[in-house]
């Protein structure tokens, strides 16, 4: 078993972390972000873009409890709106990290241990703007935990068969064992930082925080123990999760909806926009920060193709979905997907196409791979198609369903818009404080892809 | 004589010289052994004859909880406490379980682990007598220490040191309790 690791580990070992590293030198890059005294404008930048746009989501949110549910566009029968598009288009994003912290771990992918804390981070954050829309979308959001079975006073309870009741279950346990996820990997992590830090308070708070990790060989082998445990536990968690999502749409009988193939179909296109946004988060981070080193081209590469992979199982669900529909021989379905492409909604279907389809085809290029600027493009764009077809398969469907008296066009207003923008500010907001609180690259981890940290056998 | 005293400690400068300190000492007969190392390394276990944890059991107890909770919750909303007759069909619709059961079933495994994990390290512990050595804190940045604990049988203050120190290490100390 152990020459068969070799083999693995040999063409990739030099590229996933630059030569000339050591235990010391790893520690202290990673580490002097979160404990030097000086900020970077770069950092400044991003968080008064995060915190501007968090304003303008409180803003959002504010008029929307005083004045209801009708300031954004939702009108019978387009009732999910922007709102469940959201929702839908964060939790995928939110499926790249728990991807590079759960399943290339169990899969003993390596170069996953310089990018998977910000990639967690990334999930948390995410997951925390999609939860948002559903609860706001209530109508009375102050009342959400009426989601929940408990004993109360009415005497009612949940309908455990509707999908939305599920969803409420599988986000919930999402978010949960991520956070527990990201926090036993931050651990051994923040032992390093309090044992580094000059300030008190700062050692104070990251003691704390640390729990008393001492790095005992006999903790570490229980630890590995966890880790394995959790990531057995996330793999079938976050497949399931968008499949969940997805029974949203396909236990209901709305032509354009009512699919089988809906679940693989959701949970590659989340998986897609996830890596679109690790790399739309990578790419900025390493130039800022001069990461370079350890998130290397490598990972960029990597990622790409992760990306070009999933968009193509997305370009065949695209396929299907038209092709489903005319086998069929279902009046319903045929206009469904015929109104998509040529009704009112025609711009937003051809535009996801060339977003989703055409323009990750670039990414066969190696040329293209290996140039960040065009990466960060690339990953812009498919952030931008996804949303849309998420826009699309919502929007649409309910807009024009089965007769034509009950048809109704979706006009987005200021504060849907408002309320998306300022999910990304709240997202950036948070992104922005965790690189700077936290190590945003889980520094045990890349200490053991260095050479030194092979052992060697020399016994006499 | 070894009152106040935690025991004495070795630092290395890489994990190989750590696990060939480890068994060297284990050689000697001394068995109240512990290292600390700045990440896993794997061979530690088998050079401290480290025992094979509990923690799986522990997660799959979690587990199995889990999905009783999250089948009996609904079984007992669905068809005892709220039931709602559409159309006749039965009250125990299983199939609409699954979901629910699943996701319970992984909530609690995960909750298990990391509670798990806390319990059989003995965290959290804000206070530990290694913290008292002040090179202490290079152990999470790239020092390696190894620990004989004055609990040890064989210990014994001079001799424990100097078997340590023939191991090379870069510095022997003692850790006071």
């Amino acid at each position: 078993m152990a020459d068969e690791q070799q083999v693995m580990d040999k063409p990739a070992a030099r590229e996933i972390i630059a030569p000339g590293y050591t235990f010391g030198t790893v520690t202290d890059q990673i580490a002097t972000v979160v404990l030097t005294k000086k900020t970077p404008l770069f950092w400044f930048a991003g968080f008064g873009v995060g915190f501007s746009l968090l304003l303008v989501f409180l803003y959002a949110v504010a008029v929307l409890f005083d004045r209801g549910v009708g300031i954004w566009g939702i009108r019978t029968p387009v009732m999910w709106g922007f709102a469940i598009t959201n929702f839908v288009w964060w939790i995928g994003i939110g499926h790249a990290g728990t991807l590079i912290s759960a399943i290339l771990l169990l899969l003993n992918q390596r170069w996953r241990n310089s990018i998977n804390r910000f990639a967690e981070a990334m999930t948390l954050f995410a997951v925390a703007c999609a939860g948002m829309f559903p609860i706001l979308h209530l109508g009375r959001p102050w009342l959400f935990y009426w989601l929940f079975p408990y004993p109360n006073t009415m005497g009612v309870q949940p309908n455990f068969r509707s999908p939305l009741v599920w969803d409420v279950f599988a986000v919930s346990t999402y978010a949960t064992v991520s956070l527990m996820f990201w926090y036993v990997g931050l651990m051994p992590d923040l032992a390093t930082l309090r044992d580094r830090t000059g300030s008190r308070f700062a050692r104070f708070v990251y003691g704390i925080m640390a729990m008393g990790w001492r790095g005992s060989a006999r903790h570490w082998s229980v630890y590995e123990t966890a880790s394995l445990l959790l990531a057995g536990l996330a793999t079938p968690l976050v497949l399931s999760v968008h499949t969940v999502v997805s029974f949203d749409f396909t236990i209901a009988i709305v032509p354009g909806w009512h699919s089988t193939f809906f679940p693989p179909y959701f949970v590659a296109g989340a998986i897609y926009s996830g890596f679109a946004m690790v790399l739309a988060l990578a790419i900025p981070l390493r130039a800022a920060y001069g990461l370079e080193g350890l998130i290397t081209d490598k990972h960029l590469d990597n990622s790409a193709k992760v990306m070009l992979a999933t968009g193509l199982i997305v370009a065949y669900a695209y396929i299907m979905e038209a092709f489903t529909a005319w086998y069929s021989d279902n009046v319903y379905e045929h206009d469904a997907i015929w109104h998509r492409m040529t009704g009112p909604y025609k711009y937003s279907y051809w535009f996801l196409v060339a977003c989703n389809i055409i323009s990750p085809q670039f990414l066969w290029l190696k040329k293209v791979r290996s140039r960040p600027a065009l990466l960060f493009l690339s990953s812009i764009v498919v952030l931008i198609g996804m949303w849309l077809e998420r826009y699309v398969i919502i929007v649409s469907s309910l807009a024009q369903d089965f007769v034509v008296s009950s048809w109704g066009i979706f006009q987005a207003t200021r504060w849907d818009w408002a309320t998306y923008l300022g999910t990304i500010g709240l997202f950036l907001f948070l992104f922005f404080l965790f690189i700077r609180l936290l190590p945003m690259i889980s520094i045990f981890e890349v200490r053991t892809l260095l050479p030194q940290a092979k052992i060697e056998e020399t016994q006499g | 004589m070894t009152k106040g005293l935690y025991g004495v400690v070795a630092e290395f400068d890489s994990p190989s010289d750590l696990v060939r300190a480890a068994r060297a000492a284990r050689e000697q007969g001394y068995r109240k052994l512990d290292a600390y190392t700045p990440f896993p390394v794997e061979e530690l276990t088998e050079a401290l004859h480290l025992h094979k944890n509990r923690l799986p059991l522990i997660v799959l107890i979690g587990g199995i909880l889990g999905g009783l909770t999250g089948f009996m919750l609904q079984y007992y909303v669905t068809v005892v406490y709220f039931p709602i007759n559409v159309a006749g069909r039965p009250l125990l619709s299983w199939p609409a379980y699954i979901i629910i059961t699943f996701e319970l079933t992984i909530l609690f495994a995960a909750i298990s682990t990391v509670l798990g994990l806390l319990a059989l390290c003995g965290l959290p512990m804000p206070y530990h007598a290694m913290f008292n050595v002040p090179r202490f804190a290079l152990a999470s940045r790239n020092r390696f220490f190894l620990c004989i604990e004055a609990s040890d049988p064989m210990f014994d203050r001079e001799g424990t040191c100097s078997f340590l120190e023939t191991l090379e290490p870069r510095e022997v100390s003692e850790v006071a309790n």
